[in-house]
């Protein structure tokens, strides 16, 4: 077994697992880094952005690079249209990838990276949410790139990265980027997905079973058990201990395991999201009372739907409830539909709710009391005549380099009174802002990261007892910022072993397979007749027809046929005891036997007949010329001093 | 055990109180505990005293599965938990546990409040019934105990109808409950897999009929109703308030639409608003296209149909009502309908199946005069229709699922018995299968193949495939699986002989016989080696039968030749005590040559 890692960035895998002769990969995250190194795509151009000065490293006279490059504040920025970084292509052949696995809406983004001309002709397996919410952040991503084309596409910076200053001279990989797929490629890639519940036992051409688990970190999110019938792998993705809406994460499914590869764990390792939240509330309600709007960069399905829910009501607390909420994303509303019809993947308290029959989430209300307002763009029908200050406009993209976000960025920025606050774990926010230098507008940073942190982890694997554990190598050290953060790590103890794995990188993994199973049918089970060999052991041999399909192996009863054919036979063990075969030979009438030794045993020459029987701890060798009827005197004989069974 | 054992306590050669009782594997499963609307005395539910005369049921049975909340499936539930008494887990899809608890209390309030019947369960059984109740997901594996595990495939039918796969050990049967094969305007078409089961359990409602194109019928239905309203009269569409009714909506909404017609449709007031929130928040489970463009549009928020009030019963002019429930049988239904029976303007379109002993029935076969219970006779001149809407699977439908999920044996209920007769014998014949109808109270034992699971060494299973795959191809060849069965530890493998002999640490010992064949054949020994292995090639086709110079070897049997350039051959035939068979065979082949 093999692990093959095609993910810079943890927190959006790619790997390719090949077991038992199926290729498959373990998700298909897309790292979205690459952007921040990219000037951001105003719907409106903006002066500001267009008289940045262009940027020219210092020894370096290249007619084709001037341009691509601009500074502001001290920072280099490409200036081109957004490129992405897609998972590894170089290790595998997308074309032999019989299956995908996909754990939850956020580590899908590579997918028609992945599916489209590259040749791909295997099948997608995730969970309807994942389907239909995944959906949603692809088309947004689409839409959101598309509605800002750019001209000029910048190459020649590539060659100098060296020579650029930080951080992107760090920029990984640069020459394997990508600009995004089309709306078409999108609808492709997703109709090759099959949707599966939780628990559900999908058979992989008949050489695993792999069933998707309850994660517990948003709507429809899974681990995987990838299954023999001897063997257990464990895939564990984004997961959650905490309760929030989705269903609560299934532990014993995932015991056990003989492989348990984990990765995607917690972004914001040293804060708590309860505590985060708890400051978002006050930061907004602070800020929403000094007259000042509020902007909460986000992706538009995930946390937004507990934030709704929570803001709400401290809105209502701190007196401040007739500020609206708006709610900005292409997608926007289907987000807020779906969600509300996707119970049996929720939570008990939200599920019970259907039951009575009330919608799950409260921003279906929400949008009916006009707290809540959704729009596809700012500059949809509506938007400007329903739009109020103060407020709290809820909108992507969390990197600020495409999206609405954008907009409200330059319209906010040099205002002291408003707030940014960064919800969103997945980009580091002094990066993001970096463009839009100076600001005056306030930045609270108050990352709300559900999935496990260091501390949970260690105590999952306690729990959950796998043989070996399969880890991105940057988890088994603390923090390159923080190398003294040493709790900040997975542990290792002497229980089992730890494989550490990173980038480009091609491991073996433990796992020999020494058993298969057949079924026997009935006449077969019947024909067993064990023999005790010693107390408790009991051996029996079983022949029988045998056939194969689907990789099931049946074996049935032998039909006797009319020539000779096989059937069943019996084994002979031990040695003989020579006085009592030499007691039984003369009983038997044959009273010429002469007894000589030999190197390693006995000869026993039967004088009249010319006949001669070899003997030794392990072995009987008749030979009798071609007296048939002494032969098979002899044999009975034989058969009669042995064990057999 | 290698049997299956069924017994329907209702809907065996029947329609209405669907119960049947599973025995597999040790296990005791319950499947439907549904009520008979027919009835109104103790026949109204299955008789549960069979599963045991002295009351509580609990320690006889392991799990209860609900179909669908359809009364007849799921009425006589609380009725079975809180009164016989029963505490195990019930198992129902999501959709189902929401919906059923309404239709249960509906019908509660009709029998106990309307009706004064006696012996009923309460509201609070119901709440305590429901506690009980797990919801599953389609495809979901639910392991019930170690053993015994379920899963939930999509039936169509009503919202959230589920057919559920029931497995325990090697054994495994497929049960139906309601289902239909094609999609219609609300819900799409039952699927199942390949799950080759033992046994699929599978309704017959329909089991005669090949029901012409669903197009027919419903412009057929459109007709009537404007035919009727554009004479003046009245039409009453008796409903259950879930399933049906929604269909019928979409459709008259649209045709209203279209048409641009202003005679008032009504839906009479209780369940609708909530069951139109029920196929909002559950439009997962309804079809392709009312979940696409539920977004943009909520299928089930209608223009043209508004809420029934009783007063309208008396109105004048056109009118359209639906109105529950669908078989006639209590109710504001009964109610409106024993007002305009007596009209011969208006019209009573029943779109579904209605069980024995109901109104329903009754004008569906043509009685022109109904009695009730206090003496009062209403006359039936109101046209009376029968529009089969029901979405049941017809003949085609479950050939077709049969063919989908291919089991070994086919048991027919929840449907008529002479109909299924006509039904079992074309299973037997198209498939060539089993079919049983078993009657209430019938137990019907399946003979099921027993197929156990034994760990077998990699080893072993190389060794096979590499021998076979060695062989010229030959169809009639058949693989054989040969080892030892080593059992020890409360452990078993089946393994080679060499490696079961190491593992429980004793040495074999081999027998082997030489015996020796004069021949007469000139030419060199190699010729006549080389005759000998084309003699056996032929001789045992069944075989691998290989020569090495002067040696022909089969299996562990050496045919070798020895002598010079004259005429007389030695031929040496040796063999292991194992292929005695195979050795003295050989050897009786050449002895009789050399003769
Ligand atoms: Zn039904």
């Amino acid at each position: 077994m093999k692990l093959y890692c095609l993910s810079n960035d943890p927190n959006k895998p790619c790997h390719i697992l090949t077991f038992n002769e199926i290729t498959m990969m373990l998700d298909c995250g897309l790292s979205m880094q690459s952007v921040l190194n990219f000037l951001p795509l105003p719907f409106v151009a903006t002066n500001r952005l267009l008289n940045l000065p262009t940027w020219m490293p210092n020894d370096v006279v290249d007619a084709d690079l001037e341009g691509e490059l601009k500074e502001n504040c001290d920072r280099v920025f490409v200036d081109s249209p957004l490129e992405f970084c897609p998972p590894l292509d170089k290790l595998i052949n997308f074309a032999q990838v019989d299956v995908i696995l996909i754990s939850n809406y956020l580590c899908m983004m590579a997918l028609p990276f992945i599916t489209e001309g590259t040749g791909f002709q295997g099948r997608v397996y995730a969970t309807e949410p994942t389907l239909q919410i995944g959906r949603l952040l692809l088309e947004e991503l689409v839409i959101y790139i598309e509605q800002c084309p750019k001209a000029g596409f910048a190459t020649q910076w590539k060659n100098f990265v060296h020579k650029l200053p930080y951080p992107i001279n760090e920029a990984f990989k640069p020459k394997s980027w990508k600009q995004i797929y089309n709306m078409a490629n999108v609808n492709a890639s997703l109709s090759r997905i099959q949707m599966v519940g939780y628990n559900e036992k999908i058979d992989v051409y008949g050489a695993l079973q792999v069933v998707p688990a309850s994660s517990g970190f948003c709507l429809g999110s899974s681990n995987w058990i990838i299954t023999t019938d001897y063997e257990k792998i464990v895939y564990l993705s984004g997961s959650s201990t905490l309760t929030t809406h989705p269903r609560p994460m299934d532990h014993n499914s995932l015991k056990n395991a003989d492989v348990l590869i984990m990765t995607d764990l917690t972004q914001t390792p040293i804060s708590n999201p309860d505590s985060m939240l708890g400051v978002l509330c006050v930061v907004v309600g602070m800020t929403l009372r000094g007259g000042g709007n509020v902007l909460i960069p986000c992706y538009p399905t995930g946390v937004v739907y507990d934030l709704f829910e929570c803001l709400s009501l401290k809105m209502a607390d701190l007196g401040v409830a007739n500020c609206p909420m708006f709610f900005v994303s292409p997608v926007a509303d289907m987000s807020l539909a779906y969600s509300n019809i996707l119970a049996e993947w929720l939570s008990s308290v939200k599920q019970n709710k259907v039951y009575i029959p009330d919608e799950p989430f409260p921003h279906g209300m929400l949008v009916k009391s006009n707290k809540l307002k959704h729009f596809k763009h700012i500059y949809s029908d509506g938007f400007s005549t329903d739009f109020q200050e103060p407020c709290v406009v809820f909108c992507g993209h969390p990197s600020l380099r495409f999206g609405d976000a954008v907009q409200f960025v330059e319209m906010w920025g040099n205002n002291p009174r408003n707030c940014i606050v960064f919800t969103e774990p997945d980009f580091d926010y002094i990066e993001a802002l970096a463009p839009y230098q100076p600001l005056q507008m306030k930045v609270a940073h108050c990352a709300i990261d559900t999935s496990l942190n260091f501390t949970q982890a260690n105590k999952l694997i306690k729990e959950l007892k796998p043989t070996t554990l399969v880890v991105p190598e940057c988890y088994t050290k603390p923090p390159a910022g923080a190398p003294n953060l040493t709790e900040l790590v997975i542990d290792s103890t002497p229980e089992r072993t730890v494989i550490p794995y990173k980038w480009g990188e091609v491991i073996n993994l433990p796992l020999k397979r020494k058993q298969g199973k057949v079924y026997i049918e009935n006449d077969v089970a019947k024909q067993v007749h064990p023999v005790e060999i010693k107390p408790g052991t009991f051996l029996s041999t079983i022949t029988g027809n045998f056939n194969v399909k689907d990789n099931i192996y049946n074996v049935k009863e032998l039909k006797p046929t009319s020539d000779i054919g096989p059937r069943n036979i019996n084994y002979e063990w031990g040695s003989i005891n020579l006085s009592e075969l030499m007691a039984k030979l003369s009983k038997e009438g044959i009273n010429d036997a002469k007894l000589d030794n030999t190197a390693n045993g006995y000869v026993i020459h039967l004088q009249e007949k010319d006949a001669l029987i070899h003997l030794d701890e392990k072995n009987t060798h008749v030979l009798c010329n071609s007296d048939e009827n002494l032969r098979s005197r002899l044999r009975t004989i034989l058969m009669q001093c042995l064990k057999k069974f | 055990m290698p049997d299956i054992k069924v017994t329907p306590l209702g809907a065996g050669q029947d329609v209405g109180r669907s119960c049947l009782l599973l025995t597999m594997g040790g296990k005791n499963i319950m499947l439907d505990c549904g009520m008979h609307m027919g009835y109104n005395d103790e026949r109204r539910f299955p008789d549960f005293s069979y599963i045991n005369p002295d009351g509580p049921i609990t320690s006889y049975i392991d799990c209860v599965i609900i179909s669908h909340f359809h009364l007849d499936h799921c009425g006589a539930l609380p009725y079975m938990s809180e009164m016989v008494g029963y505490n195990g887990p019930i198992y129902m899809t999501h959709p189902t546990k929401a919906i059923a608890p309404i239709l249960l209390e509906d019908m509660r309030k009709v029998s106990v409040e309307r009706k004064g019947e006696q012996n009923f369960f309460t509201s609070q059984m119901i709440k305590d019934c429901m506690k009980k109740v797990i919801a599953v997901t389609l495809h979901q594996s639910v392991m019930v105990d170690n053993d015994l595990e379920i899963k939930a495939y999509y039936a169509g039918h009503v919202l959230g109808a589920g057919m559920f796969w029931v497995r325990v050990g090697n054994q495994s049967i497929v049960y139906t409950g309601d289902y239909n094969m094609t999609p219609d305007r609300h819900l799409g078409a039952a699927w199942i897999d390949k799950c080759r089961p033992d046994l699929l359990i599978s309704e017959s409602t329909y089991a005669t009929t090949i029901r012409d194109s669903k197009r027919c019928r419903e412009r057929d239905f459109l007709k009537k109703v404007h035919e009727c309203v554009d004479r003046g009269g009245k039409v009453l569409i008796p409903v259950f308030a879930l399933g049906r009714a929604q269909e019928l909506c979409i459709l008259l909404e649209t045709y209203w639409e279209r048409m641009n017609l202003k005679a008032p449709v009504y839906f009479a007031l209780g369940l609708t608003d909530k069951a139109n929130n029920y196929y909002k928040m559950f439009i997962t489970w309804t079809n392709q296209k009312i979940r696409k463009t539920f977004v943009q549009r909520n299928m089930f928020d209608f223009k043209h149909i508004k809420p029934f009030d009783r007063q309208f019963i008396d109105n004048p002019g056109p009118m359209v009502v639906f109105a529950t429930p669908g078989m006639l049988h209590a109710g504001l239904s009964l109610q409106i309908f024993k007002k305009w029976a007596p009209c011969e303007n208006n019209m009573v379109i029943m779109p579904g199946f209605c069980v024995q002993g109901t109104v329903g029935n009754q004008i569906l076969n043509g009685a022109k005069k109904i009695e009730f219970e206090n003496r009062q006779i209403i006359e039936v001149k109101m046209s009376v229709e029968y529009m089969s809407f029901s979405a049941h699977a017809d003949a085609k439908g479950i050939m077709q699922l049969i063919q989908y999920c291919e089991p070994t044996n086919v048991m027919l209920v929840h449907g008529e018995a002479e109909k299924m007769e006509f039904l079992k014998e074309k299973i037997k014949e198209e498939f060539n299968i089993n079919c049983f109808n078993p009657a209430n109270g019938e137990t019907c034992v399946i003979n099921t193949p027993v197929k156990i699971p034994l760990d077998v060494s990699l080893s072993l299973l190389k060794a096979e495939a590499k021998k076979f795959n060695m062989l010229p191809p030959n169809p009639e060849r058949r693989r054989v699986l040969h080892g030892v069965l080593v059992m020890k530890d409360n452990t078993h493998c089946l393994m080679d002989v060499e490696d079961a002999c190491k593992e429980v640490g004793i040495n074999r010992h081999i027998i082997r016989f030489t015996s020796t064949v004069y021949l007469n054949d000139s030419g060199p020994p190699l010729s006549t080696a080389k005759k000998l292995h084309q003699l056996l090639e032929e001789k045992l086709s069944q075989w691998s039968v290989t020569i090495s110079d002067v040696e022909v070897s089969v299996e562990s049997v050496i045919v070798k030749v020895e002598g010079d350039e004259n005429e007389q051959k030695s031929i040496f035939v040796s063999w292991t005590n194992q292929d005695e068979d195979l050795g003295s065979y050989i050897l009786e082949l050449l002895s009789s040559m050399a003769k």
